[in-house]
């Protein structure tokens, strides 16, 4: 596992909300987790990063008890997963992937069932969910069948439904996929909330925006391993330069810049070229003199400053997925 | 976690009579249509029926023959619709939801089973009903009334964890509701309908060694108060067998973790 500079003096300060050593889980003859290993500091945001099929879920799963692994040693709060399961279920809160809220109750209902479920008193009871239903804004639709709810009030619901017992750590599993952008900010607003009342998060996301907005540490799923991790700021420096994307009006254009620029041509109806950029306005110019010597007509040019999407692109040598998607779930 | 069985039980049977009151097209089938089948035999096919029946005498004859059978019908009935609402809250998240809090685990289908039990024993009750309003006259004492209610929740328990495995076992909504069928068409293929004497010899054979048969002549033998014997020790094997097999399996099904 490639580690970074930075991580090297390691502060003990904080003490480990969840660590996984080693782990490994495979369903059939597929393996899904080779060898994790990661570590989770009390209070922080962590988001963990990958494609579709890289094992978020599986991960996930086994840090919230649902699932087994097949090696390795796992401790959430200070518990073992396997051995001590019900003290881990104690400290711990899951929004998975899927929206686990019941669709025949309406959302005060919903967050009873929940508080029953905690043995809370009956009176603590109402104060809590009277305080969660105010601070996700769904006071007014709280005694409404969810039916009538949207995906983002699903999910409000969802999240105040993890929070009814106060866990110490949360699990969100995809918190935004298909959320539209301004219900994804407010989820953003309440994932910060969190962290600031010093609740350790752990996220999923296939969003490398997301990761950057929110993240103290990001790590980077690939394949059942993790190929990278650190601070977003870290896994950035990791990247020198972005790049500029150049495309041409047609292939004839295409190929005589791809000779001029000594970029590599690819195949196919492809009429973009991405030159790497240490970020200076010097190489731009530089590449505009080229083509203009090469008398290459230019159709549209941007500059791309890194981001995780470049992290990832180097590090697993494929682009991360942008669009919303859902991975196979079972039970 | 056991300390909070009775606790997380009784929440789960909570939300399962809330989803009863929520979804009545769910919930009034099993209700319905004992009713419509009951009117449908008597009137229908009753008159012809029950001059066929060893003892004659029409359609009055049939309906006392036919409500035991009815009875186990019913109930085989509302044992159906679990299965279909076990397959939907399986395919929520919320089932992972709980399988990640400290509760007592079986106590989600302990709420299933329970919330099913409440709408056999409505449906029972309106099956009763209109049974003696249109002239069944059991000659049942006290002590086989109660000997009647005891088999009746023992079957209605039996199927019901049957019912709940078969739920478990589906992988939709739809597979869960078809899987069950056998449960529609058993009563048919035993004594709840027609004495089995008149039914070809394989399917006699069928129809009497099936455990409904016993079960339904059992309730059948009590409610009119005659001496019911080794049919009621066979009955009531059946049943424990039933819910000994249903129970553990969908145990297993449950706890079975998810696959990915």
């Amino acid at each position: 596992m490639s580690t970074m500079p930075a991580q090297e003096p390691i502060t003990q300060t904080r003490t480990a909300a969840i660590t996984a050593v080693d782990v490994r889980k495979s369903f059939d003859d597929d393996l899904v987790l080779d060898g994790l290993e990661l570590t989770v500091e009390e209070g922080s945001v962590f988001a963990l990063l990958g494609p579709n099929g890289s094992g978020k879920t599986t991960t996930v799963n086994i840090l919230a008890t649902l699932l087994d692994a097949d090696a390795g040693e796992v401790r959430v709060a200070g518990h073992d997963v396997a051995r001590e399961a019900d003290a881990v279920r104690d400290a711990i809160g899951l929004t998975g992937q899927f929206s686990a809220v019941d669709n025949l109750l309406t959302g005060r209902e919903n967050l009873r069932l929940m508080a029953d479920l905690h043995h809370l008193a009956r009176r603590d009871a109402e104060g809590r969910i009277a305080e969660l239903l105010a601070r996700f804004e769904l006071t007014e639709a709280a005694d409404r069948t969810l039916s009538t709810y949207s995906g983002g009030m699903r999910r409000r619901l969802d999240l105040a439904m993890t929070l009814i017992g106060a866990p110490e750590i949360i699990f969100l599993d995809e918190p935004t996929t298909g959320l539209d952008p301004r219900s994804r900010h407010t989820m953003w607003e309440i994932v910060r909330g969190l962290a600031g009342d010093g609740t350790t998060v752990f996220l999923t996301t296939q969003y490398l925006e997301e990761a950057d907005q929110l993240a103290d540490r990001v790590a980077i799923l690939d394949g059942g391993r993790l190929v990278a991790q650190g601070t977003p700021a870290e896994l950035k420096a990791r990247v020198p330069g972005g790049h500029i994307d150049l495309t041409f009006a047609d292939r004839g254009a295409y190929r005589a810049a791809a000779g001029a620029l000594d970029a590599p041509a690819r195949d196919g109806d492809s009429l973009a070229l991405q030159v790497a950029t240490d970020g200076n306005v010097a190489k731009v110019r530089d590449v505009l003199r080229q083509l203009d010597q090469a008398g290459v007509e230019l159709e549209t040019l941007s500059i791309h400053t890194p981001d995780l999407d470049d992290v990832f692109l180097a590090l697993t040598g494929k682009p991360a997925t942008s669009e919303p998607q859902t991975e196979e779930v079972s039970r | 976690m056991t300390t909070y069985a009775v606790r997380d039980s009784a929440t789960m049977l909570r939300r399962n009579l809330l989803h009863l009151r929520r979804y009545p097209g769910l919930s009034l089938f099993p209700i319905l249509m004992p009713v419509v089948f009951l009117l449908l035999f008597v009137y229908v096919f009753g008159g012809t029926l029950g001059n066929g029946l060893e003892v004659g005498g029409g359609r009055d004859a049939y309906v006392e023959f036919l409500t035991p059978g009815m009875l186990v019908f019913t109930i085989a009935g509302a044992a159906q619709i679990i299965a279909i609402s076990v397959a939907m809250d399986m395919t929520e998240g919320i089932v992972a939801r709980f399988k990640t809090m400290r509760i007592w685990r079986p106590s989600v289908l302990a709420g299933h089973v329970l919330g099913n039990m409440v709408l056999t024993a409505v449906s029972v009750v309106v099956l009763i009903a209109v049974a003696l309003a249109i002239g069944y006259s059991p000659s049942a004492g006290p002590l086989e009334w109660l000997a009647v209610v005891g088999l009746l929740v023992l079957v209605a328990f039996a199927l019901t964890w049957l019912s709940v495995a078969l739920g478990l076992l589906a992988k939709s909504v739809e597979t869960a509701s078809n899987m069950p069928m056998f449960l529609f068409l058993l009563p048919f293929l035993g004594s709840g309908f027609v004495p089995t004497d008149s039914m070809p010899a394989g399917l006699r054979w069928f129809a009497d060694n099936q455990p409904f048969t016993p079960i339904t002549d059992t309730l059948r033998s009590l409610l009119s108060g005659e001496h019911v014997g080794r049919t009621g020790v066979v009955a009531v094997a059946w049943s424990l067998a039933i819910a000994a097999a249903g129970f553990l399996w969908a145990g297993y099904l449950y706890n079975r973790r998810p696959a990915r």
